[in-house]
């Protein structure tokens, strides 16, 4: 598998706060690569270096073979953006703002096709501003297709969306990586991050606390969790050694012929990890 | 190149034609204000010892009124607004290359101002009589000095303003008194020392004499070239400010 994106070491800082302190990782190509962190873990900064809006501090970036800080119109016919907050020209129907887009690459996607895959096609000839905020985050979406890129970034891609447009977009993102795109994806949604990226790298305080597939995250933590309940009271062991714990605990009931109320057996789930991960920063990972 | 930049300017068209807001502030109002003020002067007006019929001194004021009103504040207002909504960024990350998506949103305006221009002489000659401008030419070069001159310095007041609320605000803060006293409205008498000193100053008033050359004088746009100097440094300083300070992103994130 070649390689798409490469990153060593990178640093960044802005008026002395370090946003990114030393990251580095690899996306295959083709792959889902998801950027998981609470709001100000350094993703966006992450993506903004990648996509070439800012230059670094240190350490060596490449992406599609360039260095994105200086690569210019070559580097931009190949990869395609979607920005967390930017808004296209209200007054243009969804299709001229597409053509509009269209024109800017050598080799664009065939419009109405994109427009098709954003689910937007019976919205082709309705003016930006009257589409609602999923459409328009579609919109965004279908202009960064319609270059015909073979990297697409996007950049919390379902932030403020309702359960049910999330999974829409879900299902669009499904559908890119059908197309062979490799996708780089910031969230700060562990559940999208588990149903869309193939990888994860969890950022806490600009490093990365953990990279793996979402699986092997929850693999690698070995704690398994042992609750029941006792006098009405819920009492949760947190335990490396599941076996022996819950023999001894059994015997002890068995012994005194006591029912251990509610018991049950837990592996964590990716969010214990997550949460741990991060530092339980509940207030800022539940904003939904 | 080229056809990058001839498909933008294609797109700035058509944005520009599709926002009711734009085409009737930018395109109408001036040609509104010279239909009202030559209808309410029907005198004469001197400049310089010359009486001439209101009307025409109205066409020439409006003309470079039409330019400032386009050039810099059409600009900078749509510069700001599109910065602030991350339009600019967005496309930044787009092949467009920056000199090409730059000239296509100048091109754009100066388009919108030479329609100005044939629509305002159009008008002056059916509704009050007035000539048409015999030096074509000279017309055309005049309507280039405008746009150079006002685009620069629309760059350089669009990498000021900070939030897109405040944009028409500020510009026709700038705008509207820099017109009244340069004389747009017609030539401003009896100026306090300081104003007339500010008018000495500000490019509209310069503009306004090369657009009385053309079209009162019937001479050559070249035959200035004190005033083209003084507008076309208005739009390289303008240029150098914008060069220094214009960002492409959202100031306000």
């Amino acid at each position: 598998m070649s390689t798409a994106i490469s990153v060593r070491d990178l640093r960044k800082s802005y008026n002395g706060v370090e946003a990114v302190r030393g990251i580095s990782f690899d996306v295959s190509v083709g792959e889902v690569f998801g950027l998981l962190g609470p709001n100000g873990a350094g993703k966006t900064t992450t993506v903004e270096i990648l996509e070439g809006y800012r230059p670094r501090d240190a350490g060596t970036v490449e992406v599609l073979g360039f260095d994105p800080e200086h690569a210019e119109r070559a580097f931009r016919e190949r990869i395609g953006v979607v920005l967390q907050q930017s808004e296209l020209w209200p007054n243009l129907t969804v299709r001229e703002v597409h053509l509009a887009f269209a024109g800017y690459y050598d080799r664009p996607r065939d419009v109405d096709e994109v427009i098709s895959i954003i689910g937007l096609g019976e919205k082709a000839g309705s003016r930006v501003k009257t589409l609602s905020g999923g459409q328009r985050r579609r919109l965004d979406l279908g202009v960064a297709l319609v270059g015909n890129p073979d990297l697409v970034f996007l950049d919390e891609p379902t932030t403020g969306f309702d359960p049910s447009a999330r999974r829409n977009a879900w299902e669009m993102i499904r559908a890119l990586r059908e197309l062979g795109k490799t996708i780089l994806l910031t969230t700060h949604y562990l559940d999208e991050a588990q149903q869309l990226a193939d990888r994860v790298a969890v950022l806490r305080a600009g490093q990365i606390v953990t990279l793996g597939t979402p699986a092997a995250l929850v693999a690698e933590e070995p704690r398994t969790q042992i609750r029941y309940r006792s006098n009405g009271e819920e009492i949760v062991i947190d335990t490396e050694t599941p076996t022996a714990v819950l023999a001894e605990l059994t015997a002890k009931a068995v012994a005194s012929g006591v029912e251990l109320e509610g018991l049950e057996l837990r592996r964590p789930t990716l969010e214990d990890v997550y949460l741990d991960l991060v530092g339980s920063k509940l207030d800022e990972v539940d904003e939904e | 190149m080229t056809r990058l930049f001839l498909h933008q300017l294609r797109v700035e068209q058509k944005v520009f034609w599709r926002n009711r807001e734009s085409a009737v502030f930018i395109f109408i109002f001036p040609i509104m204000l010279f239909v009202l003020l030559a209808s309410v002067y029907s005198d004469t007006i001197t400049i310089d010892g010359v009486r001439w019929p209101a009307e025409y001194v109205l066409l020439a004021g409006m003309l470079s009124y039409g330019a400032a009103n386009t050039a810099f504040a059409g600009l900078a207002i749509t510069l700001v607004i599109r910065r602030e909504a991350g339009l600019l960024k967005r496309l930044r990350s787009t092949p467009l290359p920056a000199q090409s998506y730059i000239a296509a949103v100048v091109a754009s305006m100066l388009v919108v101002f030479a329609l100005e221009a044939v629509a305002l002489f159009a008008i002056g000659r059916l509704a009050f009589g007035t000539a048409l401008p015999h030096d074509v030419l000279s017309l055309a070069l005049l309507v280039l000095i405008g746009i150079a001159g006002f685009a620069g310095i629309g760059f350089a007041v669009a990498s000021l303003i900070r939030s897109a609320e405040g944009s028409s605000a500020v510009v026709n803060v700038i705008l509207l008194p820099m017109a009244f006293l340069a004389g747009s409205f017609g030539p401003a008498r009896h100026l306090p020392k300081v104003l007339a000193w500010i008018a000495e100053v500000l490019p509209l008033k310069y503009f306004i004499e090369l657009a009385n050359t053309v079209y009162l004088d019937g001479d050559h746009v070249w035959s200035k070239p004190g005033p083209i100097a003084v507008v076309l440094a208005w739009g390289a300083a303008g240029l150098i400010v914008a060069l220094r300070r214009f960002r492409w992103e959202p100031r306000e994130s």
